[in-house]
């Protein structure tokens, strides 16, 4: 009798450190799993100049290159804006690959201005976005950036933008590659795109 | 194509002759003065430029002021924790010893109320207030929209 609970002790103990291994062996595994079936897909809906909404999903089988911006900015975005189109020159034939796009985070001024007009200047291949406030905010948040208003009087109509001024790339299935922070040399975007090309 | 390029060299090499201009007031020299074209008058523009501080006080640039833009103002391009803002900056200093850049990414003018569009090869002039030294003015080139810069052969760039 003494052996025999005895024996259910150990069955207890050995099924106990069964269910203990499977849990460990089997808790990172599958996480990574989960980490796998939802990478980061950033995604927009948004107007054209045109007034059509354009949506990530067209671009599926190109690499897109985001950028968010306004502008009125005559600093940094006109700087980023030209390493787009610079490494849009060097990538020859391959442009073809590659959309370059400029999200406006302040879209009701830009529309105004006219936003074809601006990204065309830099590079014909740059469409330029600019949607609802409200659209506009889904894709900053899809995107996992920052934008927002900030109210001075020693700029044009009494505001301006901050923001993050980074260049996003996403892959032909949407998903985020990484990102290349202000200032990159077009020479170093233009490599990293080239080597996946 | 060949075109394009023609005009592209011929655009580049003329204009860059003022820029490369240098003025002195007292002690500070000015030097590669530049703004890049805009499209239309609706959005600012921009001005870099050189100073450099050959003698022995500090001195800062206070105020810009042009005929091109009726509301000309310093400010300074700022990255901080990955967000890009651009404050308004009162003074510039120009340290005694030192040179100091307005350039892409950093301090520059911004020129607001522009009165026309500012297109490639055209020039305007730009007052600036030092501090102490007083007013000095410059002839500003206006380079194409993706310039980094003039081409000057001493511009260290």
């Amino acid at each position: 009798m003494r052996l025999r609970s005895f024996q259910i002790i150990l069955w207890v103990a050995a099924t106990a450190a069964v269910v203990a291994f499977a849990a460990v062996r089997w808790w990172p595994a599958t996480e990574d799993t989960a980490a796998a079936a939802s990478a980061f897909t950033p995604t927009f809906a948004l107007a054209d100049s045109e007034g059509r909404i354009r949506t990530t999903d067209e671009f599926r089988g190109k690499f897109l290159l985001v950028f968010f911006g306004f502008t009125s900015c005559p600093d940094v975005c006109p700087t980023t804006l030209s390493e787009v189109a610079q490494v849009m020159y060097d990538l020859g034939s391959d442009a073809g690959s590659v959309q370059p796009i400029f999200i406006s985070i302040d879209p009701e001024r830009d529309r105004r201005l006219g936003l074809a007009d601006y990204t065309k200047a830099f590079h014909p291949a740059i469409l330029g976005l600019a949607g609802s406030e409200a659209e506009t905010q889904a894709a900053a948040a899809s995107f996992k950036i920052f934008y927002e208003r900030e109210d001075d009087t020693s700029s044009p109509d009494g505001y301006t933008m901050a923001h993050s001024p980074g260049l996003y790339l996403l892959s032909p299935d949407g998903a985020w590659l990484r990102q290349f922070t202000y200032g990159t040399p077009a020479a170093e975007i233009l490599s990293d795109l080239q080597s996946r090309l | 194509m060949k075109h394009f390029l023609l005009a592209a060299s011929l655009t580049l090499s003329a204009p860059a002759a003022m820029a490369c201009e240098t003025v002195t007031i007292g002690d500070l020299t000015v030097e590669h003065a530049w703004s890049k074209a805009t499209i239309g008058a609706g959005r600012p523009g921009v001005f870099y430029v050189e100073i450099t501080n050959t003698g022995s006080t500090d001195d800062a640039l206070v105020g810009i002021a042009t005929p091109a833009a009726g509301m000309p103002m310093l400010h300074e391009t700022v990255v901080q924790d990955g967000i890009a803002s651009m404050p308004h900056a009162m003074s510039i200093p120009v340290p005694a010893g030192q040179s100091v850049q307005l350039s892409p990414g950093g301090y520059h003018g911004m020129l607001m109320g522009l009165t026309t569009a500012l297109k490639e090869g055209d020039s305007f002039s730009v007052t600036l207030t030092f501090e102490k030294a007083g007013e000095v003015t410059v002839n500003v080139d206006v380079l194409s929209l993706r310039a980094e810069g003039p081409d000057c052969a001493d511009a260290g760039q």
